[in-house]
């Protein structure tokens, strides 16, 4: 059978691969192009632990096609740190201890970016709503919302 | 092994003609946050997958002087971001945006939350409440039919071969009209409507109902309109005793299932709370607009 | 955060340094289970009975094999037959037998989801498609899944040699109890002939997941000579080589683990699944195997905890002494025995100082799949049950739910019903630091109600060995054998840090594999900070000690007149001032000179580990017309010992509490009629999000354990044990009703309302 031919750009880079109309987004990053940063929790869009943003939206990439991403612009945990420099929301997860065992962090760590991206001022509130989709089972979540909102005070420049 | 093919129209013609034309079941993909789960568990084991999405207006939310027109594939995302759509149609929209997660708004569509048929779908109900309508494309040429003509059971759709969905309208809004849509879940996020209910009222300057549709989700095969509730809102201010008739109603209308979801019993008798709040609310807005 | 009795005499122990595998985990970076590749990898997919209770009557696998790309298939006949034997490798005592029979069905299968075949293919898709030629004809039988049906006579039977042990005489005729369990203290019939108020209830629980949100996962890879690799997330690198030794006949020093990150645990990964069908795949293709389980398999057949039924007895004098307290526990084992019920009699009343006791347990088989460890095993149950029971007692008497327990409350010297007599424990504390939170004294509104519960759970110490090397430059690093799961690397580097008196950043601390770093316990049972810590405690005083000696002889002087004090050699305060502080970084770099490698291993069998206790607050707000509970606010008072690293001490507080809160409020597992689950996914089976939850305040009060160079106690499992009994408890004071059984999922809330009002 013939694979699809696609080309992408993920985080700022032009990217290509082969894939199967079944495979995911998620398939494709993992198994064609070796980004396993992302992580595949459930398959089933409920538990946000492959979390990516396409064209400025985040979404679960175990629920799209690979093939969907033609011509799209992804972003994945990957880019999310400039070099050595990390996004504010991957600095203020370490300080404050947001993370246990690490599975779900890259998931949560794009969904606050995308969160921060749209609102720079959440309420507790807003924030815990904003990450329902990004299931975490070893913080209770308390640590993961204080990192977020503190990152929001620092690029709030606070 | 089924080979599983791909096909991405960029006209509407031509989406027409591919799913007409297939071998086998085809399948359109929309948002395909529905879609991808029931290909991944084999559920449904299709032989052509049709993207709508490259086809140019199939994404988009127009506002002209008879009402709004969004696209089939239109993010639910953007309709909780659009300032005019919201003003107008604060039920419609709260729906659309109950609709999963952020990750899974970012994608889902009313036109896939509408054919995927579940009774629990979150969108159809305050749709069906809003009159709204939906312009089905297919080798007929186009025919615009009441959003509640298209389920016709669970999973199931009135659809012909070669039809798809391409665009939703919803028309414009008589001054003091509002609507309003809640759901039940066990937690607060992340789960099926265990029951839904939309209520959509036009008032008159003195606060009594001049226009009520009542519709509720998840407690009948598909989402129902239910005339005798709004018939207990016509003509009435909301009271307590007609929040107490419109209850009534509201349970009397229901057809629901037990599940892992939920009871007959439960669902009967949050069918009747959520009809009160939501008219509650509608009432509220409406009050609140010339 | 509250932390209370630090000393402040510690430079690294009690502070909170970044995490040193915290950057790996932030950027993606961090190789979990499923995320490595190697070349000419197979990939290995199972296949599952849709049967919860069959015979298997053939297998056929002729047309898989045959299917271009199918490189190797097995079944239960590529296994040894394992006699029984009873080991204790994992956490709770492990049948191989069992455990081989568990991974892949011999004969019968006994849930929804045994695996009966494997196959490794050269794509996922052909994977699929192999798994769909495997022909099995099976001859279904009834099954059986409550607990209380598993155990009345006529009940379909799971194993037909199954004699229940700790019955006397033992019964001449097979069932499905496995086991039955007793403790006592004195005379429970006169405690209650001596009570003025008797209280008798019963209470049940539904079976739930661990669910961490990693699937299992694994590489494995048998080379030509025999030498097999595996790669795997588990509780226990040392424990997956056992069991895959056991499993397959192999001997254990053939069998190298190297532990992946671990993407959350809580018990459900000190055993193996996929590991030895790994293996098997890899031997006979000759190629590595990779296998992931998908989220349905993980619910469908890895263990989750007991479903139970709890009966509970207590009476009281009429000002609140408690003189008789009993109880009845009935937990489901799944397929094969061994649930926590053990544990559960033991823990059921640990918090209280009773005379007259009784526990008695039964360990009964259903066709569930096999239950495993889930954070305190047993305990959760238990105290849903006793801490309910012992609010409605509080309230009948008129007493303050705290003052009740005061009253009734563990301290030093107290003997547990099931043995021991209690020494350095902070129960009392934690009951006092509730009385005495802000928590416990902020207004309530309409439909808003307070709860509170204790809990317990023991903490085990066990085998654990570390190495402390010291690197040319003064740096060090620090080598022990346990999966990290909650950030105890962390911990081990702090405790390596402040003995040898360097900065935390100059330690770096590794987790090894089973070839290069010597046996360990696994990670369980809130173990490894201790006992684990304990060996690196040792090692890296045992590398002082060789600090000084080198020291002695690059300054020409007596060993005695050195003392090791900021990490640098200095005089003894016998003659201060004979010498400038001579620190660790030179003595490493004339190592070479002064003897060769400066390095210390501890292999121990760390004893004394502290139980831990405590107290938890709930304020919750029920909505009477639909049944929904939001959590408006938690409090949970721990005594932790001493915290190495407070806010991972936190985050297991935290974590544990969340856990809680979703066994109590609306987790569970939905079976039909024909033992099918229902809700084999995170849709439908419903862990908190962080839309339910508030903060989570988590109160560390210390106490610190003795037999501990650092006075650490256990902490990640006894969070979970209070808060099923605290939210039930919370519900009662907001709407008058008292839910008995589990989860308090809104229909269920509702539905008691409805029922109390008309």
């Amino acid at each position: 059978m013939s694979k699809h031919h696609v080309s992408t750009t993920i985080n700022g880079e032009p990217v290509e691969f082969l894939c199967e109309t079944q495979q995911t987004l998620l398939d494709a990053l993992r198994d064609e192009l070796q980004l396993t940063g992302s992580k595949e929790g459930c398959s089933s869009g409920d538990c946000g632990a492959c979390s990516v943003i396409v064209d400025g939206r985040l979404v679960c990439s175990c629920l799209m096609l690979a093939v969907e991403a033609e011509g799209r612009r992804i972003e994945t945990i990957e880019g999310l740190a400039q070099g050595e420099r990390l996004h504010p929301v991957q600095k203020h997860f370490l300080e404050a201890a947001a993370l246990q065992c690490g599975f779900c962090t890259p998931g949560l760590l794009v969904a606050a970016k995308a969160l921060l991206d749209r609102n720079p001022s959440p309420t507790e509130t807003e924030a815990r709503y904003w990450l329902a989709g990004n299931l975490c089972r070893c913080t209770g979540y308390d640590k993961v919302i204080r990192a977020v909102m503190d990152a929001a005070a620092e690029i709030r420049g606070e | 092994m089924p080979m599983l093919s791909y096909s991405a129209p960029t006209t509407i013609d031509e989406a027409v003609s591919v799913l007409a034309g297939a071998n086998g079941t085809a399948k359109v993909l929309s948002g395909g946050t529905d879609l991808l789960v029931q290909l991944r568990s084999g559920r449904i084991q299709p032989d052509l997958i049709v993207d709508i999405k490259r086809i140019p207006g199939i994404i988009g939310i127009r506002q002209d002087p008879g009402g709004f027109a969004i696209g089939a594939a239109t993010p639910c995302i953007l309709l909780t971001e659009h300032q005019g759509l919201k003003a107008a149609w604060p039920g419609v929209v709260e729906a659309a945006g109950l609709i999963g997660s952020i990750q899974v708004k970012g994608r889902a569509t009313l036109a896939g939350n509408l054919c995927n048929a579940s009774p629990a779908a979150d969108s159809v109900p305050a749709l069906i409440a809003a009159r709204a309508t939906c312009v089905v494309a297919g080798p007929g040429g186009r025919r615009e039919v009441p959003v509640e003509a298209i389920a016709t059971g669970p999973g199931r759709t009135s659809l012909a071969k070669g039809e798809l969905v391409v665009e939703f309208r919803l028309p414009k809004r008589p001054p003091r009209s509002a609507d309003a849509y809640l759901r039940l879940i066990p937690r607060t996020e992340m789960d099926i409507a265990v029951v839904g209910a939309a209520v959509s009222v036009t008032l008159e300057a003195g606060g009594t109902c001049t226009e009520a549709r009542v519709v509720l989700g998840a407690v009948a095969p598909t989402a129902i309109l239910v005339p005798e509730a709004a018939a207990a809102l016509v003509g009435h201010r909301l009271d307590a005793e007609t929040l107490q008739r419109l209850d009534a109603a509201a349970r009397r209308a229901c057809k629901p299932i037990t599940d892992k979801r939920g009871t007959i019993e439960y669902r009967t008798q949050v069918a009747g709370v959520l009809a009160r709040r939501a008219a509650g609310i509608a009432f509220a807005r409406a009050g609140e607009r010339r | 955060m509250a932390t209370m009795g630090t000393q402040g005499q510690f430079k690294v122990v009690g502070t909170r340094p970044v995490r040193p595998d915290g950057v790996e985990k932030v950027t993606g970076r961090a190789a979990f289970g499923a995320d490595l590749s190697l070349p000419g990898m197979l990939v290995g997919k199972v296949k599952r009975s849709p049967h919860a209770h069959a015979r298997i009557v053939s297998i056929d696998v002729e047309k898989a094999r045959a299917l271009p790309g199918v490189k190797a298939v097995v079944t239960a006949a590529d296994f040894p037959e394992i006699a029984s034997e009873e080991a204790f490798v994992g956490e709770g005592p492990m049948n191989f037998r069992d455990l081989s029979c568990n991974c892949m069905a011999r004969g019968k299968v006994l849930y929804e989801g045994h695996a009966v075949a494997a196959v490794a293919a050269t794509s996922s898709a052909i994977a699929d498609a192999a798994l769909d030629l495997i022909e099995v004809v099976y001859e279904p039988l009834p099954h059986v899944i409550d607990v209380e049906a598993a155990m009345a006579p006529g009940a379909p039977l799971l194993h037909d040699d199954l004699i229940t042990q700790g019955v006397d005489p033992a019964p001449r005729t097979p069932s499905n109890v496995a086991k039955r369990v007793h403790f006592s203290l004195g005379d429970v019939e006169a405690g209650f002939r001596a009570a003025q108020v008797v209280l008798e209830r019963r209470y049940t629980t539904k079976p739930v997941h661990q669910a961490y949100i990693e699937p299992h996962a694994c590489v494995a890879s048998a080379g030509a000579d025999g030498q097999c690799q595996i790669w795997c997330s588990s509780q226990g690198q040392f424990m997956v080589r056992a069991y895959c030794a056991k499993l397959l006949g192999l001997p254990i020093s053939s069998i190298r683990v190297t532990p992946a990150e671990i993407g959350g645990g809580f018990g459900g990964k000190t055993l193996v699944y996929l590991e030895p069908l790994a293996l098997a795949l890899s031997k006979q293709s000759g190629r590595p195997v990779k296998m992931v389980m998908t989220r349905e398999e993980v619910f469908r057949a890895t263990g989750p905890t007991s479903g139970a039924v709890v009966e509970v007895k207590i009476g009281a004098t009429r000002n609140g002494k408690i003189t008789g307290a009993q109880a009845v526990l009935k937990y489901q084992a799944g397929a094969f025995p061994g649930s926590p019920v053990q544990p559960g009699c033991m823990a059921a009343f640990a918090m209280y100082d009773l005379d007259n006791v009784s526990v008695t347990g039964y360990d009964v088989v259903c066709n569930r799949p096999k239950v495993a460890a889930y954070r305190a095993p047993g305990a959760p149950i238990a105290s849903f049950a006793v801490e309910s029971c012992l609010d409605e007692l509080a309230r009948t008497l008129g007493l303050d739910p705290i003052a009740l327990r005061e009253k009734n409350a563990a301290k030093d010297g107290t003997r547990a019903v099931y043995g021991p007599i209690w020494k350095d424990i902070g129960y009392v504390e934690t009951l006092q630091a509730a009385k005495k939170h802000a928590h416990y004294a902020a207004p309530l509104g309409p439909n808003q109600g307070r709860g509170v519960a204790s809990g317990f759970w023991f903490n085990i110490g066990g085998e654990s060995t570390a190495e402390v090397h010291i690197n040319e430059d003064g740096t060090a690093v620090v080598v022990s054998g346990n999966p990290d799961i909650g950030g105890s690397r962390a911990s081990m580097a702090m405790m390596a840090a402040e003995v040898l008196g360097i900065p935390v950043e100059r330690v770096r601390p590794i987790v090894g594999d089973t070839s290069s770093i010597g046996y360990s316990f696994l990670t369980g049972g809130s173990r490894v900070t201790f006992a684990t810590g304990m060996a690196v405690v040792q090692a890296a005083q045992e590398v002082v000690g060789e600090l000084k000696r080198r020291a002695a002889l690059i300054l020409d002087v007596s060993p005695e007149a050195i003392e090791w004090r900021d990490g640098a050699a200095v005089p003894s305060d016998a003659d201060p001032g004979r010498f400038a502080p001579l620190p660790l970084a030179a003595i490493a770099l004339k190592a070479g000179r002064t003897g060769g490698p400066i390095s210390a291993k501890a292999s121990i069998n760390a004893q004394g580990a502290g139980p831990g206790f405590a107290t938890h607050l709930c304020d919750v707000e029920v909505d009477p017309e639909t049944g929904q509970v939001k959590i408006l606010r938690y409090t949970a008072i721990q005594d932790v010992g001493r915290a190495i690293h407070p806010s991972y001490v936190e985050g297991q507080i935290q974590g544990g509490v969340a856990q809680g809160i979703g066994w109590a409020l609306n987790e569970e597992y939905i079976y039909d009629a024909n033992g099918r689950l229902e809700n084999p996914g995170f849709l439908d089976y419903r862990v908190p999000v962080a839309s339910d939850l508030p903060m989570i305040e988590a109160v560390m009060v210390e106490v610190p354990n003795p037999r501990h160079p650092f006075g650490v106690r256990g902490v990640g499992e006894v969070p979970i044990v209070p808060p099923m009994a605290a939210v039930a408890n919370a519900i009662h004071a907001a709407t008058g009703v008292r839910l008995a059984d589990l989860p308090m999922s809104p229909p269920r809330v509702l539905a008691a309302i409805t029922r109390a009002t008309t």
